[in-house]
């Protein structure tokens, strides 16, 4: 059935694109997944009778919101992400896939992440068979690929100013401290540069959840994400 | 556009820093001279931020009469017993610490010729930029019946300290199924979500220590701040316990009698056990007296926050009419931010960057049960113009509630340590 369905993609795609969407990420190959999902199967289990082990099981991922699935104990990261209103779809999930923590600072999930998109698209695909919410109906959420999360290398590049990253910075600071300490408010003194960008890039294309950071994340142009990566980053 | 203006902001701070020199040398005095006048969300983060940015090239005065500040953000949760007083005290010894001057005196006068602040132990310092940050008074009159000899009788609690104290102690000693009233403020008022942010927490003390006592509100609004979410909450968890009284029911028809301890409202006289009286709002006295406002508050450019009256004289906070920010400590720390990086690029040359704000207000309904507001703006030529905002949704769940609220407390210790170091 699943099959069946991945054999139409190419008329369902053109319908799409007649219509106007763009996807950056073609639904993948679920048999090629199967594969893929060998890299997860240490913590993993999905299908008949999967439980969870070092991993929550994976069936019925897709529409459910992170950290949700009863009886696992989740790290307080993604508890807060799921708190926080991210649910688990192609794109949220295409994300996390690619670089868990970008999407979760604090994850328990220690995967350097699935650089491949096509890799990724089949992995997901491969999920997708065990997810019957809503349906696997390629265009609709959850399951639907919408964007592509790749970011530009040239963005990850760009030396940001730190004199004006500590101007933007002050406009943090109001909430998170800048001694380092999380107190209902995440810690951002001493990212990594890249996993910062990375973080305020998936606020501002609104995959990861908060709508204060999205909205504040949202009018930062590629180079204020810059400077605030390189003053942080200096912080003691 | 952006580095246009950028370079145009540069090359007139370098007008100005030159422009002020000959008056800062005249007077003997090496360093440019900054005078902050009020201690709270605006101008201690003010002070802080120039002293600190500035590296000690600016000397600065920081005017405030209280030696311990107690925030008025988050003294209904004091009320509703979830904080205690001590939660919310502040002393000025990190900032002093940290160089700038703390001179506890009132400001009683301004000399925008001479440059001078008056103090009211009779000593004058003078300034090369003048930041008034002094928050609100109130406009006589504005409550029938009422006035500041009436706040003992009548708190307004609409300052954090003492009238904060006095408020609980009144409701404290409601006798059982007794009667609490609220005489709202009409727009604008620091704080939109305050005075309903304080129902709730009056009903959650009621609640566990009173529980047949009732609450009048008397609004001459016909809707306030975040109201859908309030409207919730009281039917949640206080069903029953609050009459809100709005523009439509005659809620703005109010007088009260201190003396006798009645409120009336179109016309119908009710006795009532404890009363909190907001009345309307306007700049702290200083601002007027300085003759930067124009009407009840103070109007300010965007881009710096300076005083549309004097380019020397800058207004913060909920004294400032600037535009579409909400008058809230947490716009006040915003707002000084883009004033300390502006008036220290005016006096020492260093880079202005464009103005950014930004403001979230949270409200606790009852204990865990958070929710909050929130918005960024940019600097327009006529104002502070909102950019993009958000707000809690009704039918969140008691997770999302809980982590909102946490979030507060976390924005509390950020916003206070961002203010007094």
């Amino acid at each position: 059935m699943t099959k069946r369905w991945l054999q139409s993609l190419p008329s369902v795609l053109a319908a799409v694109f007649a219509a106007g969407v763009t996807w950056a990420e073609q639904i993948g190959d679920a048999e090629a997944g199967a594969e893929v999902f060998t890299k997860c199967i240490g913590c993993h289990q999905v299908g008949d009778g999967a439980t969870d082990k070092i991993g929550p099981h994976l069936n019925g991922v897709f529409g459910r919101a992170a950290g949700a699935n009863d009886g696992y104990r989740y790290s307080p990261s993604m508890k807060r992400a799921g708190d926080d209103g991210l649910v688990w779809t192609a794109e949220t999930l295409g994300a996390y896939i690619e670089n868990p923590r970008a999407l979760v600072s604090k994850t328990r999930m220690s995967f350097r992440g699935i650089k491949d998109p096509v890799d990724r698209a089949n992995v997901l695909a491969y999920l997708r068979i065990f997810s019957d919410n809503p349906s696997d109906l390629p265009e609709a959420e959850p399951t639907a690929l919408a964007t592509d999360h790749d970011i530009d290398p040239a963005i990850l590049a760009l030396e940001g100013d730190p004199e004006y990253g500590e101007y933007l910075a002050s406009e943090c600071l109001t909430c998170h401290k800048s001694d380092g300490t999380s107190d209902g408010i995440p810690s951002i003194t001493l990212w990594p540069t890249e996993d910062f960008v990375v973080a305020m890039h998936a606020y501002k294309r609104k995959l990861r959840p908060h709508p204060v950071m999205q909205m504040m994340a949202g009018r930062l142009n590629d180079e204020e994400i810059a400077a605030l990566a390189a003053y942080f980053q200096g912080l003691d | 556009m952006k580095l246009n203006r950028r370079l145009f902001i540069g090359t007139s701070a370098v007008a100005a820093a030159s422009l002020a020199a000959p008056t800062v040398l005249a007077d003997g005095h090496g360093k440019p001279r900054v005078v902050v006048v009020g201690g709270g969300a605006g101008g201690a983060t003010a002070a802080r931020y120039i002293a600190k940015d500035s590296k000690n090239a600016i000397d600065v005065t920081l005017i405030e009469p209280t030696r311990m500040y107690y925030t008025c953000f988050f003294s209904n949760l004091y009320i509703g017993g979830v904080k205690e007083i001590d939660d919310l005290g502040h002393s000025y010894g990190k900032l002093a610490a940290a160089g700038v001057n703390v001179v506890h005196d009132w400001a009683i006068a301004v000399d925008r010729d001479a440059k001078t602040v008056t103090l009211a132990g009779g000593s004058t310092v003078p300034y090369d930029k003048l930041i008034l940050s002094p928050g609100i008074d109130f406009v006589e009159g504005a409550v029938e019946g009422w006035d500041l000899s009436s706040q003992n009788a009548m708190p307004h609690a609409y300052k954090g300290g003492s009238q904060t104290e006095l408020l609980k102690a009144k409701i404290a000693a409601m006798p059982e199924g007794g009667t609490f009233a609220m005489v709202a403020p009409p727009n604008p008022f620091r704080c939109p979500p305050g005075p309903y942010e304080r129902v709730s927490m009056v009903a959650h003390y009621l609640k566990a220590n009173n529980p047949t006592a009732k609450i009048i509100v008397a609004d001459p609004k016909p809707k306030f701040s975040k109201m859908a979410l309030f409207q919730e909450g009281w039917a949640d968890h206080y069903d029953g316990m609050i009459d809100w009284i709005g523009e439509d029911f005659g809620g703005g028809e109010v007088s009260v009698d201190p003396a006798a301890m009645t409120v009336t409202i179109d016309g119908e006289v009710t006795e009532v056990d404890a009363c909190n009286v907001i009345p309307a709002m306007k700049a702290g006295r200083i601002a007027e007296l300085a003759g930067v406002t124009e009407g009840n508050w103070a109007p300010v450019n965007a881009a710096d926050m300076s005083t549309k009256a004097d380019a020397d004289v800058y207004v913060l906070g909920d004294a400032s009419q600037q535009g579409d920010m909400p008058k809230s400590g947490f716009s006040a720390n915003s707002q000084a931010k883009v004033c300390a990086n502006a008036v220290r690029g005016a006096l020492t040359g260093s880079k202005v960057f464009p103005a950014k704000f930004s403001n979230t207000c949270w409200s606790l309904i009852d204990a865990n049960d958070g929710v909050k507001v929130g918005a960024t703006y940019e600097a327009t030529e006529e104002k502070i113009a909102k950019v993009d905002g958000f707000i809690s949704s009704t039918g969140e769940s008691a997770e999302l509630r809980k982590a909102t609220y946490e979030e507060s407390e976390g924005w509390y210790t950020g916003i206070t340590a961002d203010m007094f170091g």
